[in-house]
């Protein structure tokens, strides 16, 4: 996903400009058949999803006897030990701090260093930009090693929200810098002429007006960021031990761990869901239009 | 990766196109050339301009700098020792790690895998992607729901997606077998993940149903783009639904699709996390990637020199696939602007 950001430097207009056109002449219509094949891809999207949501709602007796069928009775305690186990909650809490800092690092980081590279005029900012475009080509998992040795040894950061959180808002700069430059590059001369004129500074500019109006791309590059770290397991596997793991890897823990309680693992895992997916909802526009101003040319 | 065709204003040198060689320049390059003519004049003599500049794009050069390029300088440096992890750097054994992983059964099974990953990633999602995208196009009741139901498994995190999964293909209790055996495919039990040569299978599966959503919503993004006045004149020809699609829709789909292709071939190079969820790369390494490889070699047996050295080898698949894809695929959406540039009103 991160490089497929990368084209968006191209369009020359923010991601989110991306327009949805449904125009009255889109070729044809909804008949039975095309809203038959809808409703198949749709169970056969969400179905894995659903059964694993409502298996929390069973018990591992109506799992084994019935693997297909719906809870009866409808069983909570599943679903109320998940909630009340401290562990869960830690993860989550790990989790949220990790995916805000790196997102803040990342919004943050990269509105700086996007407002040079495409405002300023000076020798060497396409060589810049193109180190950070150069670390599109550097996936994370290729220097995992090193930054795991780099991280517990050399910082001694092992085990804590800023070991995890650094590299991955490191990692996630390039795919920011690149949708950020072209998104402050679209906003015309005319007002920085203006800012300037009436005894701003650069600097002054870029808080006062560069950065109000930058709220679109921002929420977009911060979307992703988080997103990405939210789901992130490679890196908190390595670094990350007991009370300090994320989310998923207390839901591959949890499952590793209690294998045989199906219907517990759902529970857990359901529950692990729900703050990607509300934040996913609400944020759906915001990702979806970012990854259309990846391929919108 | 490069459909530049409308470069931003003041962009010099499109990023795209530009990557192969990028050369990695410090900071100290930042310096400004004071006033260029005829270009931004700012407030201030030209230190100060400098000065602004170091101040804004320091702090992101430097966390990039030290958390992804010396790390991975430092992976070319560990993969030419034999290191364990703790001691000095003292053994240095030349390319020996790179020979003794290029002839590890594992590792170059682990290779194959991940291209077996890549072509079925494709051949599968490609025309599944489009045909659903194609179908979404239409003026549908629901329309945005749908979209929005597609993405959801994109959205959760592989390991969670990996995890119910997990549950589902199980032998005894997986209700995969028990919908296969009401169909009246196979009977249970299957034992997906635990079976070498079903393994692979599963995987792809899984992975295809996480990933088709992307396809989707991507193609529909490049579907967006197909100007209306091209649908118009297809009617008034009298084309049918399916010869516009295919003589008009399909192909200014192309620059989408390539795209994300793209970056399905990056991305199924990398996999990790979902195989380590529901195989650990086993049964018997039937499901190994370069990444579980490389984890297993770095964490489980301290094995540093030889983990880096997979890890080059990774980088260097990846990046031999990204320029070759560059050059003879997508160069075709840098020299050829026309059909796309009109979407863009």
């Amino acid at each position: 996903m991160s490089a497929g950001t990368l084209t968006s430097a191209s369009t020359g207009q923010p991601p989110t400009a991306a327009r949805r056109r449904r125009g009255p002449k889109r070729p044809g219509g909804g008949s039975p058949l095309v809203y038959g094949l809808a409703l198949v891809v749709v169970a056969l999207t969400v179905g894995p999803v659903l059964y694993g949501v409502l298996g929390g709602f069973r018990s591992n007796a109506q799992l084994a006897e019935t693997p297909a069928g719906l809870p009866s009775p409808w069983v909570l305690s599943n679903y109320s030990g998940v909630l009340t186990n401290p562990d869960f909650w830690r993860y989550t809490l790990n989790s949220t701090v990790i995916a805000l800092v790196t997102t803040a690092i990342v919004v943050v980081f990269g509105m700086m260093a996007a407002y040079p590279l495409a405002r300023y005029r000076f020798r060497g900012r396409e060589q810049l930009f193109l180190v950070f475009v150069a670390g599109l080509l550097f996936p994370a998992t290729v220097a995992i090693i090193p930054l795991f040795i780099l991280i517990t040894k050399d910082l001694q950061l092992g085990n804590t929200w800023w070991g995890v959180a650094l590299p991955q808002a490191a990692f996630a700069l390039p795919t920011t810098v690149i949708i950020l430059r072209p998104f402050l590059q679209a906003l015309p001369d005319e007002l920085e002429e203006a800012a300037l004129l009436d005894g701003a500074s650069r600097v002054g500019f870029f808080w006062r007006i560069l950065v109000p109006l930058s709220g679109p791309g921002m929420v977009t590059v911060g979307v992703l960021a988080f997103v990405g770290s939210w789901n992130a397991y490679l890196l908190p596997l390595l670094l990350l031990q007991g009370g300090m793991k994320t989310l998923p890897l207390g839901v591959a823990d949890y499952s590793s761990e209690y294998s045989s309680d199906t219907a517990g693992v759902f529970a857990f895992t359901s529950l692990a869901m729900i703050p990607a997916l509300v934040f996913f909802l609400a944020m759906q526009k915001r990702i979806v239009n970012g990854l259309q101003g990846a391929v919108k040319g | 990766m490069a459909d530049d065709t409308t470069a931003p204003r003041g962009a010099t040198v499109s990023p795209a196109t530009s990557t192969t060689q990028a050369p990695v320049v410090g900071r100290a390059t930042a310096r400004p050339t004071a006033r260029v003519a005829g270009g931004r004049r700012g407030p201030g003599p030209a230190w100060r301009k400098r000065a602004e500049i170091v101040f804004f794009v320091a702090p992101a050069l430097l966390l990039f700098l030290f958390f992804v390029v010396w790390p991975i300088v430092k992976a070319v440096q560990f993969s030419l020792y034999r290191w364990k992890g703790f001691g000095p750097l003292v053994d240095f054994v030349g390319l020996r790690n790179y020979v003794s992983v290029l002839q590890n059964d594992v590792f170059t099974d682990a290779l194959q895998h991940n291209l077996t990953i890549v072509v079925f990633s494709i051949l599968i999602q490609l025309p599944l992607g489009l045909a659903i995208a194609l179908l979404l196009n239409r003026r549908l009741w629901g329309q945005g729901v749908l979209r929005t139901i597609i993405f959801v498994p994109y959205v959760l995190a592989e390991v969670i997606a990996g995890v119910v999964w997990f549950q589902l293909l199980q032998p005894q209790y997986g209700v995969i077998d028990a919908v296969l055996g009401v169909v009246g495919l196979e009977g249970p039990p299957q034992g997906w993940l635990g079976t070498p040569d079903k393994a692979m299978i599963a995987v792809i599966a899984v992975l295809t149903w996480k990933y088709l959503g992307l396809a989707v919503i991507l193609f529909l993004a490049g579907l967006q783009g197909v100007p209306e006045e091209l649908y118009e004149a297809s009617q008034l020809d009298g084309a049918s639904w399916w010869q516009t699609q295919r003589r008009i829709t399909i192909p200014l789909l192309g620059p989408t699709v390539r795209t994300w292709a793209f970056l399905s071939m990056i991305g199924s190079l990398q996999l990790f996390d979902m195989v380590w969820i529901l195989t650990k790369g086993g049964p018997a390494n039937a499901t190994t990637t370069m990444v579980t490889f490389l984890v297993t070699e770095g964490t489980k047996r301290q094995n540093f020199g030889i983990a880096s050295a997979a890890s080059v080898i990774l980088f260097v698949v990846a990046l031999t696939f990204a320029l070759l894809y560059q050059r003879f695929v997508m160069r075709r959406d840098t020299h050829d602007p026309a059909p796309r540039k009109k979407a863009h009103r």
